[in-house]
């Protein structure tokens, strides 16, 4: 009996704890919102995070489509082959990767890259009273901090997102080649065929909401960062995981949202 | 109340906060005259680097009513607050310089936004500011370059950017060496010389307090228990008063 009780008495504190954060992190949305659409703009910065979110995250992204391209490439190439559909492979290749590996591949390695990254300054930033010394002189954290990165990665995800679907596409014709010379002209002629802008552009797009998302929740666990060094650390892990997590619950949405309006 | 606010720079009434079940104010009322220092001091844990943060608005009390200049900050909104906030200048702890910006451009940033003088002019007050603070070679270095002084210093320069009246000082001689403490009592005795600035210190150093406070204000467990010149805290009969004063003479 007072296992049952004890067991309810966690589960309830468990969904307090849910909604309470679902709460704050609409509370934060909304001051977000507001810092956002607001003058002044803080352009300058809005750019450095650009340059720090999109340039410095395109190495990592580009190897990671270039390896989802090979492993793409090798698997699907055993399977077709069983089926005698060997010549589809460029398409099949092509189709996966700008509909969903490009798309989902680079929101999950930003969701680590970039998600750890604000987590943990902005986490540092708040314990070291730095956030509170930016208020003290009258700049508003919300448009410095928060409202820069997250439009930083609103915008930058699409583009990394083409160059993981560039670099995705381009070694799966290098691993293709490999095991079977094919001319790029054909490999690219072949996959691009069928491919149409309803087959490319929501899908592209559809990595600006896991921007939003990534910015979003790694600014709000950072920003609400306490308990030091220790709480850093736990932002950080939060941020990316929280990240990560609703990246992958978003795609099954977007998905059908887009298999239902495209 | 509104009109007596309005003849002092900083008016705090009945001002408590508590976090969880700790009360860590409780009913303070605090007046500053303008061009007043005034050092508020007490043990760990009493309230006053909390007491700051009320005045400038980083965080809210539970009851009573703090007045920077006559306006009542909770009735602020938020763009009237960062403009009040303007004329503060805060030094905290551990001087909270940004990680990413070096020296020259921590001092720089509140003026980046809030100066409308040409970036030439505003270049060279910031090497004004920080050869004023002892600082006028060091403008290029990141701040984990330097020493806890001289970020100390550096913060001040910051917070004085702006040229604020009212100044804010959250435990300025914490952590340092006693000859480093002494250059920043002394720094703060300078500014209160020249800059005619109305001033609240929070510090344990009594000895410090000395030197630069007109007025000092002894905090016990959330509420002020004694308050005058150093000769006042001398006399009071109060045992506790009497351990803090006697502490450091």
């Amino acid at each position: 009996m007072e296992i049952a009780a004890s067991n309810a008495g966690t589960v309830g504190r468990m969904l307090a704890g849910f909604f309470d954060w679902f709460g704050q992190i609409g509370m934060f949305c909304g001051r977000l919102v507001r810092a956002a659409v607001q003058p002044p703009y803080e352009w300058r910065e809005l750019l450095r995070q650009c340059d720090a979110i999109g340039s410095l995250s395109l190495p990592l992204v580009a190897l990671a489509g270039a390896a989802t391209g090979v492993v793409l490439s090798m698997e699907t190439r055993d399977s077709l082959s069983r089926f005698g559909a060997k010549t589809m492979l460029p398409a099949v290749i092509v189709f996966s990767v700008l509909k969903e590996s490009g798309p989902i591949i680079t929101g999950l390695v930003v969701s680590g890259r970039v998600g750890a990254g604000i987590g943990a300054e902005l986490g540092s930033m708040k314990v070291t009273e730095q956030v509170d010394a930016m208020e003290a002189s009258g700049v508003d954290p919300f448009r410095f901090l928060v409202a820069t990165r997250v439009l930083a990665c609103i915008l930058m995800l699409p583009l990394l997102t083409l160059a993981a679907d560039f670099f995705g596409v381009l070694m799966g014709w290098v691993a293709n080649n490999l095991q079977e010379p094919i001319s790029i002209r054909y490999f690219f002629q072949s996959g691009f065929k069928n491919v149409d802008f309803s087959d490319f552009l929501p899908s592209t797009l559809k990595t600006a909401v896991y921007g939003l998302i990534i910015g979003t929740v790694a600014c709000f666990e950072g920003m609400r960062t306490q308990g030091g060094t220790e709480g850093v650390g736990r932002s950080t892990t939060r941020s990316v995981v929280l990240a990560s997590l609703f990246v992958i619950l978003a795609d099954v949405l977007l998905v059908r949202l887009i298999l239902a309006f495209f | 109340m509104e009109s007596t606010s309005r003849e002092v720079p900083v008016a705090v009434e009945n001002l408590s906060k508590a976090f969880g079940a700790q009360k860590v104010l409780n009913g303070v009322s605090l007046q500053v005259a303008g061009g007043e220092t005034v050092a508020v001091l007490g043990r760990s844990g009493t309230g006053k680097s909390v007491l700051l943060k009320l005045l400038i608005g980083l965080q809210a009390p539970d009851s009573g009513s703090v007045h920077i200049h006559g306006k009542d900050i909770a009735t602020l909104d938020s763009r009237q607050l960062n403009e009040l906030r303007r004329r503060i200048g805060f030094l905290f702890q551990q001087a909270a310089l940004y990680d990413s910006l070096t020296v020259e451009e921590n001092v720089a940033f509140p003026l980046h936004r809030y100066s409308s003088e040409p970036a030439s002019r505003q270049k060279e007050k910031v090497q004004e500011l920080l050869r004023s603070v002892g600082m006028g070679e060091q403008g290029h270095k990141m701040p984990s370059q330097i020493s806890g002084g001289m970020q100390k210093r550096v913060g001040l320069a910051r917070a004085l950017v702006l040229d604020p009246d009212i100044l804010l000082f959250d435990e300025p001689t914490a952590g340092l060496d006693p000859i480093t403490a002494g250059e920043i009592d002394d720094l703060i005795v300078e500014l209160r010389e020249k800059r005619k600035l109305t001033a609240i210190v929070v510090t344990h150093d009594i000895h410090g307090a000395k030197t630069f406070a007109d007025r000092l204000v002894l905090l016990r467990e959330g509420k002020i228990v004694a308050e005058g010149s150093f000769a006042d805290l001398q006399k009071n009969r109060d045992r506790f008063v009497q351990q803090f004063v006697g502490s450091t003479v």
